[in-house]
């Protein structure tokens, strides 16, 4: 409905001055309430309506240009010197010094100085005053903190061409610096004009990488050689390995032969302990790991394929995804694998056969990391689909522990060189997770979105976060190494009962079905008191439930004929009372021969 | 002046003792044991800080005066004794 207010005016009386007089209120419409309009509402209790009467504001956050810093020294100069001297000529400086030498002033000003000089300086040498009295107790702390982490510095990649930081690896020595590989792991869906570079950061400047390293394909992985920090090993995302000398310069220094190199990208490259630093091994998705001496990079020493059929096929080839070594343990190394297994392996077995150890299986997708625990190198961690999980070498058939099923992929994981316990893990939707087991088995300690103290985290943006944890999750804790052994050996153990129950019942079917039936089953009575009185149980009313189904069948296939003979009915509950009848029988008999055996026990 | 030279040198030849200077007031170092460059930097920066510990010494109790100056560092100790006109710089290793 409308409100109209009509006002008539004449022509010539427009633009006229207005003459304006007050009159009284007039009544233009009046809405009485319609009660049935309130019948179309419900009513809304209670209500949450604002009603305060104050400006509106919002919040905006604005970040500033960022300022590009360089560090300087500046070097004094001499100064002070009166004008009639000048600082440079060595005899006026000498001249002036004697001149203020011969002032008694300067005679009794230095020879007052020296005393009290000469009393603190005998102060020094005669305590120090910043003694540790009480060595031990300061290694027992208790962490009331709860852990944190901290960002200390992001690392961008300076190309726009965004690519993924796919590998770290810290410099040997000082973690000063952090070598980071950059590739575009989508298969084909590299964008034209993507550079191919990788780049060394130095901690204290993130706006500019030192060093770029120019391969002629992406970098996947990359690792500083632990015996020379100037040598980098890179493996491509064409397969090749490359080999840089950072004293050289940033183009590639060697490089292999793409004949004998993977026929997929290098996943894994790892630097082995010897005595000349030069040899190093990889591993790729064709199913290959190769073996290779720097010096010679056109063909590599070894070739090993991962064929758990010990068969040498390279069609039957499990992908590699993850590599690892222990420098302790130099002959053996493990592989992670596509397919979910890990596969254990010895380099120096005389047949290729033989090189491959055992294998673990238990992961639902690729095992995206494996690494063994630094200070307990039987056991490992492997990451992949969405758990963590944690192996012993001797139990082969499942993990001894393992972190529930997450929400979403997880990427990546890595043992704290420092604490036994502690181990981190990152996850496809961008959190890193601090795991320690001595505190808490089901949840990660520390959970953070987007050397022994600094995390190094690169993602999918080809950002590069560095963080400082805290320091109760990077100092040794009082007890920590028994702590975590006794945690490994208890779960070992564990694994070990269940492995030799799961082997136990394999056994007996496989004597079932080789027909050994009836003297498995003699076993079994004897072995187990309760087994033996659940089963007979079971038995007795697995048989009274089928007679009843029986007679219900009979009931209705009579009824249906409409032949009221009373004998089979009769007969059927007669059967079914005896089998009750003896099946009772038996039940006593079972448990007779149950209390006969307690008796002697 | 032997008293001067004497008492330096005993200075110079405590145990831990790595370098003595002497600064006058506008900071040109009269005598030293270390080599120009290091001494006109300690010259330069104690100076300021003397100066600084003094005055601050002074507005809490105007009637005090600053009469020793001790810095222990990670690596050593900087010991100055103030003067009105001059400045007695020793660095000296604590045994520890």
């Amino acid at each position: 409905m409308e409100i109209v207010y009509v006002y008539v005016k004449k022509r010539s009386e427009f633009g006229k001055q207005c003459n304006f007089t007050d009159r009284q209120a007039e009544l233009n419409i009046d809405i009485p309430p319609n009660p049935e309009l309130a019948e179309l509402y419900v009513e809304r209790n209670p209500v949450d309506t604002g009603i305060q009467c104050s400006t509106s504001m919002s919040e905006h956050e604005a970040n500033t240009e960022r300022i590009e810093m360089e560090t300087r020294g500046v070097n004094h100069v001499e100064g002070g010197w009166p004008k009639d001297v000048n600082p440079l000529e060595l005899e006026q400086t000498i001249r002036f010094r004697k001149k203020v030498e011969k002032d008694e002033n300067y005679i009794n000003a230095i020879t007052q100085l020296g005393l009290i000089m000469e009393h603190c300086i005998k102060q020094n040498n005669a305590i120090d005053i910043y003694q540790e009295y009480f060595d031990d107790e300061d290694s027992v702390e208790v962490t009331e903190e709860a852990p944190s982490a901290k960002t200390i510095n992001v690392f961008r990649d300076p190309q726009e061409i965004k690519r993924s930081a796919t590998h770290l690896s810290w410099h040997p020595d000082g973690s000063k610096k952090l070598a980071v590989a950059y590739s575009c792991l989508n298969f084909q869906r590299a964008p034209p004009g993507m550079s191919h570079d990788s780049y060394i950061w130095d901690l204290e400047n993130p706006n500019r990488p030192e060093i770029a390293l120019k391969p002629s394909s992406p970098v996947i992985t990359l690792e500083y050689n632990p015996k020379d920090s100037h040598v980098l090993l890179g493996g491509c995302y064409n397969g090749q390995i490359a080999c840089w000398d950072t004293r050289k310069g940033s183009m590639v220094a060697e490089l292999s032969t793409i004949e004998f190199s993977h026929r997929d990208p290098v996943y894994g490259t790892i630097w082995l302990q010897s005595k000349t630093g030069t040899e190093c091994f990889s591993a790729s998705t064709d199913g290959q790991v190769m073996w290779w001496d720097i010096r010679k990079l056109s063909e590599p020493t070894e070739v090993v394929i991962m064929d758990i059929t010990k068969k040498e096929q390279l069609d039957n080839a499990l992908g590699a995804i993850s590599l690892e070594f222990e420098a302790t343990l130099p002959t053996k190394f493990m592989v992670g694998t596509e397919q979910g297994v890990v596969i254990s392996c010895n380099r120096k077995a005389k047949t290729s056969a033989e090189k491959i150890v055992c294998t673990f299986s238990g992961h639902h997708g690729p095992v995206y990391a494996l690494q063994r625990n630094p200070f307990y190198p039987k056991n490992f961690l492997t990451v992949g689909d969405w758990t963590a999980r944690i192996w012993s070498e001797d139990s082969r058939e499942s993990s001894i522990m393992w972190t529930k099923y997450h929400m979403a992929y997880l990427t990546d994981g890595a043992w704290s060189p420092v604490r036994p316990a502690v181990f981190f893990t990152t996850k496809m939707d961008g959190t890193l997770d601090i795991w320690d087991f001595v505190f808490k088995q089901c949840d990660p300690a520390l959970s953070l979105k987007d050397n022994g103290c600094f995390v190094a985290c690169g993602s999918q943006l080809g950002t590069t976060t560095l963080l400082e944890v805290s320091s109760g999750l990077c100092t040794l804790q009082r007890n920590e190494k028994n702590i975590a052994s006794s945690i490994f050996e208890r779960e070992t153990r564990r694994e070990k009962i269940l492995e030799a129950r799961h082997r136990e019942m394999r056994l007996k079917e496989k004597g079932k079905s080789d027909g050994k039936e009836e003297e498995l089953r003699e076993e079994e009575t004897a072995v187990d008191l309760e087994e033996l009185v659940g089963k007979a149980e079971e038995e007795f009313f697995d048989i009274i439930l089928s007679e009843l189904k029986k007679k219900e069948a009979e009931a209705l296939r009579k009824s249906k004929l409409q032949q009221p003979s009373l004998k089979p009915e009769d007969e059927a509950e007669g059967e079914e009372e005896m089998e009750a009848d003896d099946l009772v029988e038996r039940e006593d008999q079972a448990e007779e021969e149950g209390g006969s055996e307690e008796t002697p026990a | 002046m032997a008293e001067v030279e004497e008492t330096l040198k005993r200075i110079q030849n405590h145990k831990g003792v790595i370098g003595t200077m002497v600064v006058n007031a506008e900071g040109i170092p009269i005598r030293t044991t270390l080599d120009n460059s290091t001494t006109v930097q300690y010259a330069g920066l104690l100076h300021q800080l003397t100066m600084k510990a003094r005055s601050t010494v002074r507005d809490i109790d105007p009637q005090n005066d600053l009469t020793f100056l001790r810095i222990r560092s990670k690596k050593h100790e900087i010991m100055v004794a103030p003067d009105k006109e001059y400045l007695l710089i020793v660095i000296q290793n604590p045994c520890e």
